[in-house]
């Protein structure tokens, strides 16, 4: 089933300069009941984002109306943790379409991959001045652009890396299991070989 | 199964497990697409993270729960997949139910949209988590994408020390490398002190493979296992089983082979370790005082030590020994296993527990749970003050009703220690069944090593 496509992107960041951002984080377990993918992102950061009572935490930098945009910028080792792709859903169904770190757990990554919201990695020095020209100026634009593989601000630039596959893949809005589809009957004649 | 230029390898999946959260919207979209489930006879099923552990035979309380179960019946029913229910014999966790049915055998490749499905990699197997778009594609075509993963070699020789088992050792491993010190490789498990655990104790160290990073972990099979899995469920009998062992014992690295990274400890180092922080990484021997930011190896880190820390009500350099627990948690797909309920109830066997601790046991299978009581394991706890409960995920990741209320301590045989995760602010000390079990009696931090 065709995805959304993406090729490029220019947008002001929300960033959560916070390591090791595990899923338990971006979507607590006890939200992970529906039975479909939408809605998840009025849980994102749940316990971040509320108390106890409910209420916004106003310190979390997604309760500061300073702050908006369509890219997150997460501390290193975002995503670790339980595979849930309720996760991913959620970063996207909140409205970001790329997520910036310096690094992502192997799970994650998969995931967003999987829902067109585009992980990119930038390294520790890059990431450390991505923050610090947010927190000088939220209105900091940055422009991603997926055909050329570069992440840049205020005149920086950098190259990120992707595989091939999945950058074709999330240009063009493929999906995997089209691909494993057309190997049905190669994949039946191995399974009757093996089983 | 295949390997194509441009793509990444495809990979077939001798064997699908598959629970009520993930699984859902996976379902639907082989409804969508209208294609059927490729091999049903690779694809089993249970209930596990949303089932409460108290009247399993009254329908769940919570409405969305229930759902999410009833939903798991009808996809089961309606794509024809084996499920293993509550109130069926068979149900329980899924990485407890595999391996002990015999449906996990060495050498396969076993998927499930959980990461901890590296347990499984115990018995010599490539087994991984994924997420639910993968869980969609392995139903419907038995093949999932990937590519070749690095590959590490995690070697313990040498003795264990008294009080100290398997989870220490990971544990303890992960407190080296860091929370994402493997993330990227595949690792194996290798050295004496690994060839003396049992089956059991293996899939302890496998199963906490991805809390630092590595999607898989796994131990070349031997005579242990083989003498595991024979005459489980599902597993070959008979002739067949002699043949296949045959095969299993082919199962080991090559001599000489290079991996890209290899560490070597001594178990003669390892000690009863306890988690002090938010993530499984955050690690230490009971004995040891938390270190402060300064003392940290990597300074970036300061600012999520500080929050940690924080969320955990703890002084950085401060002891642990001796502080007070409000909960202690035994159960789990890390640690629920018959072997570590007999460690506990050797341990508790005539004492009683703190009386302001409350104590939960939870088998991780029917099986487990049939099997304690024919061994009168239930007695020892319930003269403790233990309270032993039905199978389930349980109080490991506060989803179903089994929850550590804000603030409280729990000390948790269970293998993540994030923000939360025990339930809304709850904070968490990972240890071993051993540790939880001497927590419970003392009603604090204890080294171990004081009852053994």
């Amino acid at each position: 089933m065709a995805k959304e496509k993406f090729i490029t992107l220019k947008s002001t960041a929300v960033p959560v300069a916070v390591e090791n951002i595990d899923t338990d984080q971006i979507i607590p377990a006890r939200f992970l009941k529906a039975t479909t993918r939408e809605g998840f992102g009025d849980n994102l950061f749940r316990d971040w984002r509320y108390d106890n009572n409910n209420q916004p935490i106003k310190d979390f930098v997604l309760n500061q109306s300073a702050y908006s945009g369509k890219i997150l910028v997460g501390g290193k080792n975002f995503g670790c943790g339980s595979s849930r792709e309720h996760a991913a859903w959620a970063i996207h169904d909140f409205g970001f379409k790329v997520v910036v770190s310096s690094f992502f757990a192997d799970i994650f990554k998969n995931n967003a991959l999987n829902n067109g919201l585009l992980p990119v990695v930038v390294s520790d020095d890059f990431l450390k001045k991505i923050f610090r020209a947010i927190d000088k100026d939220p209105k900091t634009e940055i422009e991603v652009d997926l055909q050329n593989q570069t992440i840049g601000f205020d005149g920086l630039k950098e190259k990120f890396e992707i595989n091939l596959y999945k950058k074709t893949c999330m240009i063009n809005g493929y999906d995997d299991i089209d691909y494993l589809l057309s190997l049905n009957k190669e994949v039946r004649e191995f399974d009757l070989a093996h089983s | 199964m295949k390997r194509a230029e441009g793509y990444p390898d495809a990979l077939f999946i001798d064997r699908h497990f598959i629970h009520e959260v993930t699984s859902p919207q996976a379902f639907d979209g082989l409804r969508k697409r209208g294609i059927k489930v490729f091999n049903t006879s690779r694809t089993t099923a249970t209930a596990d993270h949303n089932v409460p552990t108290k009247d399993q035979h009254l329908p769940i309380k919570e409405a969305l729960s229930r759902h999410q179960v009833e939903t798991l019946r009808k996809n089961c029913k309606d794509f024809g997949v084996e499920l293993y229910d509550l109130g069926h014999p068979y149900q329980g966790i899924v990485h407890i139910i595999g391996p002990e049915l015999g449906l996990t055998l060495p050498g396969m490749t076993i998927v499930c949209g959980d990461s901890h499905t590296s347990t499984h990699g115990a018995f010599g197997n490539i087994a991984f988590g994924i997420g639910t778009s993968e869980v969609e594609q392995v139903l419907a075509t038995q093949c999932i994408l990937q590519y070749k993963p690095k590959t590490m070699k995690i070697e313990i020789n040498g003795k264990l020390g008294k009080g100290v088992v398997s989870k220490d050792i990971i544990l303890y491993i992960i407190s080296k490398i860091s929370a994402s010190g493997a993330t990227g490789f595949f690792v194996e498990y290798a050295g004496d002190a690994i060839r003396g655990l049992s089956m059991e104790a293996r899939m302890t160290i496998c199963n906490m493979s991805i809390e630092m990073g590595a999607r898989g972990g796994l131990i070349a099979p031997d005579e242990t296992t083989f003498s595991y899995i024979k005459g489980r469920k599902f597993a070959p009998q008979g002739k067949a089983f002699d043949q296949a062992v045959e095969n299993w014992k082919k199962l080991k690295t090559d001599d000489g082979a290079k991996y890209d990274q290899v560490l070597k400890y001594d178990a003669a180092d390892i000690a009863p370790m306890i988690t002090y922080g938010t993530n499984p990484g955050m690690g230490m021997k009971v004995t040891d005082r938390i270190p402060t930011a300064e003392e940290l190896k990597d300074i970036s880190e300061q600012t999520s030590f500080k929050k940690s820390l924080e969320y955990m009500g703890l002084e950085p350099g401060s002891e642990l020994l001796g502080k007070k627990v409000d909960y202690v948690f035994i159960g789990s797909c890390t640690n629920a296993r018959i072997e570590d309920l007999r460690l506990v109830a050797g341990m508790v066997k005539g004492k009683t527990k703190a009386s302001d601790v409350e104590v939960w046991v939870i088998p991780g299978s029917k099986q487990v749970e049939a099997q304690a009581k024919s061994e009168g394991l239930d007695k020892i706890f319930e003269a403790a003050g233990f309270e032993l409960r039905s199978p389930g995920c349980s109080a490991c990741l506060g989803m179903n009703e089994d929850k550590v209320p804000p603030g409280k301590y729990c000390i948790s045989t269970s293998n993540r220690n994030f923000e939360g995760r025990q339930g809304p602010k709850s904070r968490t000390f990972l240890a071993s069944p051993l540790s939880a079990a001497a927590a419970a009696i003392t009603g604090k931090v204890t080294d171990v090593r004081e009852f053994v």
